[in-house]
């Protein structure tokens, strides 16, 4: 099985506090610590699952600037085989749509039975998994929770759903889905797994190699455009309680009790 | 504006979902002349009760009937909307586990713009409608632009547009007929109940929940340790189930349970909105965390920033020296 994996870098959210800049420009990037996106880690584990069980290779691929290496590099100290990264300044700017485009450019120069994403990225969208789909008229599904190999042309799938119930479905390959955490426990990367694949070359394909007419991805071809970030203004918000360890239990102890929070 | 409006209504068991009465609210949001039309498709005499229910609330409803439609396979009903919807249009959908797995694609086929789970609509800005969405897991907002010269898909968190008890006498106007196929290359085989743990979360009055900031599996005792002091329950938020230190049955959330206790206390848990939809009946909140700007201190009742390893420890020794 021919298995790509589409990953994305991301402020870990672990990590970081988010602040919002003094101009609302964008978010305080200075500091922060970037690493693979939580649900893409998954994503990976399984497909390397599914190549150890039923053979093939599992590809990694990312649109972003050269920092992104790093992640497409630790997928690959996980297991993955190949890492493709997509970067041009045409890029820069595309919304959900554009990095669908990029990516389909690169899916059709090669020949996948299954495509992998995160089921969201740091942006809460949940969009990127579904218009590849659609833009490569395969079948797809969201938030998959469950993968069995039925055959090569069938697999059988369970998609978290509401109330923690699984709905169970078969889908024809190639088919692309989305994954939702907690399908695996994705494998610990260690210093020297990274360091083992520090050397390997990793392919850059531009809007050239792609056959990408620029304006029809990045900003000028974006529909759909953040305009600044800010911090809504906080609702009543809750009281902060504040002083010694020791006032601040007595003071939330009495406010359990009066709330019938201590039996 | 003179785009016309479509809602997708999810419903299930001849009920509609309370999405089908937010939309409607929403829609109005974007322009409040539109003409917003309920589009309902399903099969059978649930499907005819959906759709009365709604022509009481949209002034207009299409029915699109066939036995397909039974239970809702985005692929199949992508086709569907893409044959009755017409050019240009803006449609709205649930950004639920269905929505999510129907938008995307949708937009694609429409060639409309798509923006993901709306918290906010600000209105129309010339060939643009501005949108507020949230990012990294709600610390941050932003207002989105959406070009909708050419139609647009968006999915609507729940909750965030509440029902205003629009009445209409809506007709229903059956497009059954231009449903196309129905054919899929996914195909729906059932549905999986949640298992069942041995602890039922929903019944407890008191939860003490864990989130991330517990940090490793040992520490969950701490939390264990409280709840034994006063009586309640553990419960935990999605990453908690992830990393397998507590069982699924015990998770809250919009996929997990849905709880109604009278107290809550969340340790190290960051408020994300699918956590906090399965929190139901406004209990007291209390918000234990070391990120002052965690989302969960909009919404708790009482608010403590500190190191919950620290500090639970000593709250649950000061409670068992008063009892």
């Amino acid at each position: 099985m021919e298995i790509l994996v589409c990953v994305k870098r991301v402020p870990d959210t672990a990590e970081n506090e988010i602040v919002v800049n003094s101009k609302g420009t964008d978010i305080e990037r200075g500091d922060l610590v970037y690493s693979v996106n939580e649900w893409d880690n998954y994503a990976v584990e399984e497909a390397i699952q599914i190549r150890d069980n039923a053979g093939g290779s599992v590809t990694v691929v990312t649109v972003g600037d050269g920092d992104a290496e790093e992640i497409l590099r630790r997928e690959m100290a996980m297991g993955a085989d190949k890492g493709i990264l997509l970067s041009d300044d045409a890029f820069n700017g595309s919304d959900g749509k554009g990095i669908a485009a990029i990516l389909k450019a690169e899916i059709a120069k090669g020949q996948y039975d299954l495509i992998l994403t995160g089921a969201q990225a740091d942006d809460g969208a949940a969009q990127v998994g579904g218009m590849l789909a659609a833009m490569l008229d395969m079948p797809y599904a969201s938030l998959v929770n469950k993968i069995e190999i039925v055959s090569d042309k069938v697999i059988k799938i369970g998609r978290e759903i509401e109330g923690g119930n699984q709905e169970m479905s078969e889908i024809d390959l190639p088919c692309v889905l989305s994954i939702q955490t907690g399908i695996n426990e994705p494998r610990y990367v260690g210093i020297r797994g990274i360091r083992k694949v520090a050397s390997v070359e990793i392919p850059v394909h531009g809007a050239g190699d792609l056959g990408i007419a620029a304006g029809s991805v990045g900003a000028a071809g974006a529909r759909v455009k953040r305009v600044d970030y800010f911090v809504p203004p906080m609702g009543e918000g809750a009281e902060m309680l504040e002083g010694s360890t020791d006032e601040i239990a007595e003071k939330l102890i009495e406010l359990l009790k009066s709330k019938g929070g201590i039996k | 504006m003179t785009q016309p409006i479509f809602a997708y209504i999810s419903h299930k068991n001849g009920t509609a979902d309370d999405s089908a009465f937010e939309l409607i609210v929403a829609a109005k949001k974007i322009d409040p002349a539109a003409a917003v039309t309920a589009v309902v498709c399903g099969a059978g005499a649930e499907l005819d009760a959906v759709c009365s229910t709604m022509a009481a609330v949209y002034p207009d409803v299409w029915k699109v009937s066939n036995p397909a439609l039974a239970y809702p396979n985005a692929e199949v009903l992508r086709g569907v909307l893409v044959s009755i919807l017409p050019a240009g249009a803006i449609t709205l959908a649930p950004h639920d586990t269905f929505g999510m797995d129907l938008s995307p694609g949708l937009s694609i086929k429409l060639n409309a713009a798509f923006v993901p789970d709306v918290v906010g609509i600000e209105g129309i800005d010339g060939a643009n409608l501005k949108t507020i969405r949230q990012e990294f897991g709600g610390q941050v907002s932003t207002h989105v632009l959406c070009d909708i010269s050419a139609g647009a898909v968006l999915n609507v968190r729940s909750g965030c547009f509440l029902s205003d008890d629009s009445k209409a006498s809506g007709s229903v106007t059956d497009k059954s007929g231009q449903a196309g196929d129905c054919k899929a290359k996914r195909r729906f085989l059932e549905v999986v109940a949640a298992e069942v743990g041995d602890v039922d979360i929903t019944k407890s009055d008191v939860l003490v929940s864990v989130g991330r900031g517990i940090e490793d599996q040992e520490n969950i005792g701490i939390a264990q340790e409280l709840a034994d002091t006063i009586g309640a329950v553990v419960s935990c938020s999605r990453p908690i189930v992830d990393a397998k230190w507590l069982e699924k049955a015990r998770q809250v959330g919009t996929s997990g349970k849905t709880v109604k206790p009278k107290v809550y206390i969340a340790l190290g848990i960051s408020g994300s909105f699918q956590h906090l939809g399965g929190i139901k009946g406004n209990p007291f909140m209390v918000a234990i965390n070391k990120n002052p700007k965690a989302p969960i201190f909009q919404v708790a009742d009482i608010g403590i920033v500190t190191d919950l390893l620290e500090f639970v420890p000593e709250l649950t020794d000061k409670i068992k020296e008063m009892k």
